[in-house]
């Protein structure tokens, strides 16, 4: 074995896993992430991880897992991947199992399943609702056994800036430090990008602050292609709030929650009267689409507001003490009502990026050397994602992705440490000149008010419904903020912990990541999935059952097209209305 | 406390230190209230366009936040003397003026940005993995009864947010007391079917320096903790085990 040297972006569940990988194979990880990883965005991931277990003997299948994740994808995703990650899941949740994570039990000790939406089997292991929490602490405790053991190298509190490219492929990236603001370039034989999701670039959604997805536009702009930009996932239930969409998840109609508004004097829940088959376990571009039509074609939300009621009070307290405590705990704190006694008040939101960075079945990016998985990457979701597929994704992409950048580090030809440490420095200081820059542009345009107008535009014109007009008028106003960008007023001028500075580099980098989501959705003439164009109501197979790369130019996005591989199930017309 | 009405403006005292070294000084602020409005919306509306209440540009305020809804653990602060969530500490619900100081007993970065790697390195300390074979499909591992995952699933929520040691008055200059959250993973791995597997390693480090000894059962931890952990039963029990363990290796068993 050669020894190599790996980079890891991002601490989440997919950099996590990446990162064990690679340990395990006894190479060497630097892992970068902008946060302490116990804190990354995957702890906010609720309701819980899929795996055909089949333990209620209903007989659930792998087959019938994927089946149904390329049927709620809409026939978008490639599917020998999905199978395969759908073949890997039962054993990503019991090694998880074996790594301490809390799932609820049955009175037998078995792991317990329950029911999500778009599929009619209980097929999701959870711990209570904070699945996502309790599967990032069992992995970041084997990350922290391989880091004193010498394998593993955190970097917490670092921002990848760039990738360094050399000879058209990736050796390495540069990183700010967030408390010092230090610049510097870290050489690699591979690198992985495990940076997450984009939530941000709409301004409020059901994400983190740091959720930008600058990180993947970044990479973006030095080359990678990106796949699907045009397909973001808006959850159906969140809290409507100033600072966040505080998600309210689907586990809470997966145990039986009702969503209804009154009609008449009573309530109507009509996910079940429209959609019998599933009901309330409708996937969620199809409740978002309906809670959509009942509110603003109708005129029926709550109080004549943009709200929906999602009901859990019929509930056994106990049962929701036991299953569902976290979002009651949540809803409840942040609301000061209780669930258990009131409908909850919710309305979609922007949640989950079904495209990111192009890769192969290996997660290789076209860039060589360059990996992504997890959210960052666009392969298993299609147009939609199922509701605890995530989970399952980030950590299956996390076990193809680290072996994947072993092998290609261990078969390198050159090693990144015998580059001459000149190509390096010139990105670092390029890198450094551009923060110079914005400390010293005296402009006048303020950062986070050109933030709150990228996100009100991207919410109003590219989320649920989206028409050409709106979507070419947000493209041009896109660009004219881009320049707009470059004229900041950046008054920090601290060398020490300059979030502002942070902020204004992100910034740019998401108006970059806009245009590709804003542009996507413009020239994809269809509706297919989370995009719904009532202009080109139907899927259209013939002409669109294609990949969107995206290839950045400085002018805006160049779109391309390539065939999904539908190799295995022969797409079919989709609806959930009856079986 | 009178009640609040939409264009009410109120005023946040903050706590600022420009870095690590620099001295503390106070300014004050003043927000347009908002219902439903949190630390972290007055946070932000502050660093839009930082001017005190004089009159006098500042510099943004510096703080942590990530996931605004208690699960991430960033944005912990001392607020009007409490340690708590930025994020879920609602303006309706304070009283004013409002004050904000970084969190208490572990270094300052910059204004309300703390250092919290040492409880991490500490978690490293008390070993708080479970040393598995390996990554490969190895089969379903344990089984869990519901009682026992019921008890130990609260433990598990654990957000190292640092309350529970920014109120301890045993973590101080002069201890080297490693705190509840550390204590509170040491007890959570040993109840794991198979992280009791290497209890012992956890004891002996428990039993140490910085360990259960520096407890002064004050029980400020627990009433602290946002995710109202039950901290002070935790550490009891560790303690019982931690004794339990030194007699029986004492009697050679």
């Amino acid at each position: 074995m050669k020894q190599a040297n790996i980079i890891v972006i991002g601490g989440g569940l997919a950099g996590l896993m990446t990162t064990i990988k690679i340990a395990e194979a006894g190479q060497k990880v630097q892992l970068f992430a902008m946060q302490p990883v116990r804190r990354s965005h995957s702890v906010c991931a609720q309701g819980g991880i899929n795996a055909a277990i089949n333990l209620k003997g209903e007989g659930d299948s792998i087959w019938t897992h994927f089946d149904d994740t390329v049927y709620g994808g809409d026939f978008l995703a490639n599917q020998p991947l999905v199978k395969r990650m759908c073949e890997a899941a039962p054993d990503i949740v019991e090694l998880t199992a074996r790594m301490g994570v809390m799932y609820n039990r049955t009175p037998e000790g078995n792991l317990d399943f329950r029911r999500f939406g778009g599929t009619k089997f209980h097929r999701t292991a959870f711990a209570g609702t904070t699945t996502g929490q309790q599967l990032v602490y069992a992995l970041d405790e084997q990350v922290r056994r391989h880091e004193a053991e010498g394998l593993v190298t955190k970097f917490e509190g670092w921002e990848l800036l760039s990738p360094v490219i050399h000879n058209g492929a990736c050796r390495g990236i540069t990183a700010m430090n967030l408390n010092t603001m230090e610049v510097r370039a870290f050489p690699a034989d591979a690198v992985v990008a495990a940076t997450g999701g984009i939530g941000a670039i709409f301004g409020l959604s059901t994400n983190s602050l740091v959720n930008t997805g600058s990180a993947a536009s970044a990479l973006y702009q030095a080359g990678a292609v990106y796949a699907n930009p045009e397909f973001v996932q808006v959850h159906p239930t969140a809290m409507p709030g100033e600072d966040k969409l505080r998600l309210i998840s689907e586990s809470a109609r997966g145990e039986g929650g009702r969503v209804w508004v009154p009609r008449d004097g009573r309530p109507w829940y009509f996910l079940e009267d429209w959609y019998p088959a599933y009901g309330n376990l409708v996937p969620r571009d199809i409740a978002s689409r309906a809670i959509f039509k009942v509110v603003h074609e109708l005129g029926l939300g709550v109080d004549g507001g943009e709200v929906v009621y999602m009901d859990i009070s019929h509930l056994n307290p106990r049962d929701i003490d036991r299953n569902l405590y976290g979002i009651a705990e949540i809803y409840e704190r942040f609301s000061g009502d209780d669930p258990r006694k009131v409908p909850m008040r919710v309305f979609p939101a922007v949640h989950y990026n079904m495209g990111g960075l192009w890769v192969d079945d290996s997660m290789a990016t076209n860039v060589p050397g360059l990996f992504a998985a997890g959210e960052a990457e666009y392969q298993h979701h299609g147009a939609n994602r199922l509701g605890a597929n995530s989970l399952v994704s980030c950590i299956f992409d996390g076990m193809v992705a680290g072996p994947a950048a072993v092998a290609y580090a261990e078969g390198l030809q050159k090693r990144s440490g015998e580059i001459s440490s000149g190509i390096f420095e010139a990105e670092a200081n390029l890198q450094r000149d551009i923060n110079a820059d914005i400390l010293n542009t005296g402009g006048t345009e303020n950062p986070f008010d050109l933030f709150r107008e990228m996100g009100d535009l991207m919410r109003k014109n590219v989320t649920v419904i989206r028409k050409n007009d709106d979507l070419k008028k947000t493209d041009e106003k896109l660009a004219e903020m881009l320049e707009r960008c470059g004229r900041l007023n950046v008054v920090d001028k601290s060398p020490v912990a300059n979030t502002s500075l942070v902020f204004a580099r992100e910034l740019k980098n998401m108006l970059i990541l806009a245009r590709a989501i804003t542009v996507g959705a413009l020239m994809r003439d269809e509706s297919r999935g989370a995009h719904y164009k009532p202009e080109y109501p139907m899927r259209d197979d013939a002409g669109w059952l294609k990949t969107t790369r995206a290839s950045f130019t400085p002018d805006g996005p160049e779109i391309s097209y390539e065939p999904v591989d539908v190799s295995l199930i022969v797409p079919r017309e989709r609806h959930y209305d009856v079986d | 406390m009178r009640e609040f009405v939409m264009s009410d403006n109120f005023t946040i005292k903050i706590r600022r230190q420009d870095g690590p070294d620099a001295k503390p000084y106070w300014q004050e602020f003043e927000v347009n209230f908002r219902p439903g409005m949190n630390v972290v919306i007055a946070l932000q509306d502050i660093r839009r366009d930082p001017v005190t209440i004089d009159g006098v540009k500042a510099d943004p305020v510096v703080w942590e936040c990530s996931c605004l809804e208690e699960v991430c653990g960033s944005c912990a602060m001392v607020i009007n003397g409490r340690a708590r969530q930025a994020c879920s500490a609602l303006i309706e619900d304070l009283d004013r003026p409002v004050t904000l100081e970084p969190l208490a007993k572990f270094p300052v970065v910059r204004d309300l940005m703390v250092d919290r790697s040492s409880l991490f390195e500490n978690f490293a300390r008390v070993r708080a993995w479970i040393p598995i074979d390996g990554t490969y499909p190895m089969g379903p591992g344990p089984q869990v009864s519901q009682e026992e995952q019921e008890a130990a699933y609260p433990l598990a929520r654990c957000i190292t947010c640092g309350c529970c040691l920014a109120a301890c008055p045993q973590v101080n200059n002069n201890s080297s007391f490693m705190g509840a959250a550390v204590l509170n993973q040491a007890t959570l791995l040993n109840s794991y079917p198979t992280g009791r597997m290497n209890r012992a390693a956890r004891l002996d480090v428990v039993r140490g320096d910085g360990g259960l000894a520096g407890c002064g059962n004050a029980q400020n931890c627990e009433r602290v903790c946002p995710k109202s952990i039950p901290l002070v039963s935790s550490i009891a029990r560790l303690n019982r085990e931690a004794l339990l363990d030194a007699v029986k290796r004492w009697l050679g068993k």
